[in-house]
């Protein structure tokens, strides 16, 4: 079985870009990706592409060519949809794919255009990752699913909206210096407190914004690489995808995330580490709530307790398990097909000193990715080490 | 977002039996209930389901209330949200009948099918017994 090396990246800023077409934004990722990698396109043998939306926002299905002739790459490609886990699952396919033997090069990404529909058409498209008969039309916006389990949080093992709020203060603070992130100024306390409520008990800034990028990585089997001398010293070791049911009101747990938990499972056996060998993490934190039910489900902390750990600087960047060093999709943005991917990325380059945040994770060798669709009814993790 | 002419099996018709007071519930043989349009039991995959009447009353699990709707409730906003549980199953459902601010955990509802100011179309929901 091939290790897999991670041999380039690529990101677009993420933000605000209403005029820019996901074949534009995606073409960019991929160059940078390309340049990054020393990989020449003609090696490439498939391209594995996250979307969700692009039929509401660009009128576009049928994603996998389009994208393939964007980047510039002759070879076999295919769309993955699992709402907000679209890349994530392209990711994991992709190792599965090299692996097995399948492939020695792919380009993996994926893209998301969702501001030029607007705050409500955003929110409508969005809402479609829910079950449409039994919860969008009986009024559930995607904020009020995270909101839902929030509050059944909040009832089970306490805390309160203060504490969620030190985790949208830690993640603008880690943004700061991501010239890539959509954000890149600090918030208080207070400001969150503050804001207005979309769906409470979760307000303006316990939510991660509409956001249009693209993010691609060129991903190579240990011999390829080898063979052309690549510098890739980071491999995704490790691969795990946990499903649930559709429907929040049909999960065991209201405020858990046993998907999670199941593909973080997984990932720790498949790369043989444990939770107390992960060095910093990459959470799926779409809304505050999100980053304590996926520290938790990943194992880096107890239940119940994930949700003080910000507030007890346990986190943050100079905490002894930071989270979200980029930003998380809460200041970074989240251009939902293109987050698993853009979260590969960022792990890889904080893992080789990279990252403007990588001072904070010196000597590091074991990060993981943690991507969730819809209220966490899909979910992929994936651990990235430095290869010795 | 249907026109009148169209109806989703299964889910249309629960919404009438609800209207009509006899809303049910799915159950298998091994006792796993669900909610419709469905086949299969989800939990084991038995293909043996039987309508079962419904619980009168339910239990708030947990609500929001929601500020930021979808354009299919703009005009509804503010609306509270719940997921309640009624005998096997839990529900999510607009909690109509009461001060959004004064819905809370524990409190007890019954279904009752009401319609969106927005759209005009059926709505589930649950209203304070
Ligand atoms: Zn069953």
């Amino acid at each position: 079985m091939s290790d897999v090396r991670v041999a380039g990246v690529g990101l677009t800023p993420f933000g605000n870009a209403p005029k820019r077409t996901s074949r534009d934004l995606f073409a960019e990722a991929s160059i940078t990706a390309f340049e990054d990698s020393g990989v020449s396109r003609d090696d490439v043998d498939a391209l594995l592409y996250g979307n969700f939306m692009g039929e509401l926002s660009e009128h576009q299905g049928h994603h996998g060519p389009l994208m393939a002739e964007a980047a510039g790459v002759r070879a076999p490609a295919t769309r993955y949809e699992s709402a907000c886990a679209s890349s994530g699952t392209a990711v994991r396919d992709a190792v599965m794919r090299i692996r097995n033997g399948e492939d020695d090069v792919i380009l993996v990404g994926g893209a998301e255009r969702m501001t030029n529909l607007g705050t409500a058409g955003a929110t409508e498209a969005l809402a479609i990752a829910a079950d449409d008969l039994w919860e969008v039309r009986a009024g559930m916006t995607f904020p009020g699913a995270y909101a839902l389990m929030a509050q059944a949080y909040f009832d089970e093992y306490g805390g309160e909206h203060e504490d969620l709020a030190h985790i949208a203060v830690k993640n603008h603070e880690n943004a700061l210096n991501n010239e890539k992130a959509q954000y890149q100024s600090a918030i208080e306390v207070s400001d969150v407190l503050e804001a207005p409520q979309v769906s409470s008990p979760l307000g303006l800034y316990d939510s991660c914004p509409i956001s249009d990028g693209a993010a691609a990585v060129v991903l190579t089997s240990e011999e390829y690489a080898e063979e052309h001398g690549l510098e890739a010293p980071v491999s995704i070791s490790g691969t795990g995808q946990g499903g649930d049911r559709m429907a929040l009101h049909d999960r065991e747990y209201l405020a858990r995330s046993p998907a999670a938990r199941e593909a973080g499972e997984e990932a720790y056996a498949d790369a043989g580490v444990d939770p107390a060998d992960v060095d910093f993490a990459e959470v799926h934190d779409c809304f505050t709530i999100a980053e304590v039910l996926a520290i938790e489900s990943l194992d880096l902390f107890p239940i119940g307790e994930g949700i003080s750990a910000a507030r007890d600087g346990r986190t943050t960047a100079d905490g002894e398990t930071p989270i979200n060093l980029s930003g998380g999709l809460k200041a970074k943005g989240h251009p939902v097909g293109a987050t698993g991917a853009s979260q590969i990325a960022e792990v890889t380059k904080l893992l080789s000193g990279k990252h403007p945040n990588s001072e904070f994770v010196e000597g590091a060798t074991t990060g993981v990715a943690h991507n969730a669709g819809g209220t966490v009814a899909s979910a992929t993790v994936h651990v990235l080490e430095v290869s010795e | 977002m249907n026109d009148s002419e169209t109806r989703d099996a299964g889910f249309d018709e629960w919404l009438d039996a609800a209207e009509e007071d006899r809303a049910y519930y799915l159950a298998c043989p091994n006792d796993h209930g669900s909610l419709p349009p469905r086949r299969v039991c989800p939990d084991c995959g038995a293909t043996e389901l039987e309508d079962l009447e419904l619980p009168d009353s339910g239990e708030i699990k947990t609500f929001t209330v929601t500020h930021v709707p979808t354009p299919a409730f703009e005009e509804d906003a503010p609306y509270a949200t719940a997921v309640a549980r009624f005998g096997p199953v839990r529900i999510t459902g607009q909690v109509v009948g009461i001060d959004p601010e004064d819905v809370e955990t524990g409190l007890e509802v019954e279904i009752e099918v009401t319609v969106s100011e927005t759209t005009g179309e059926r709505v589930l929901g649950f209203s304070p017994v």
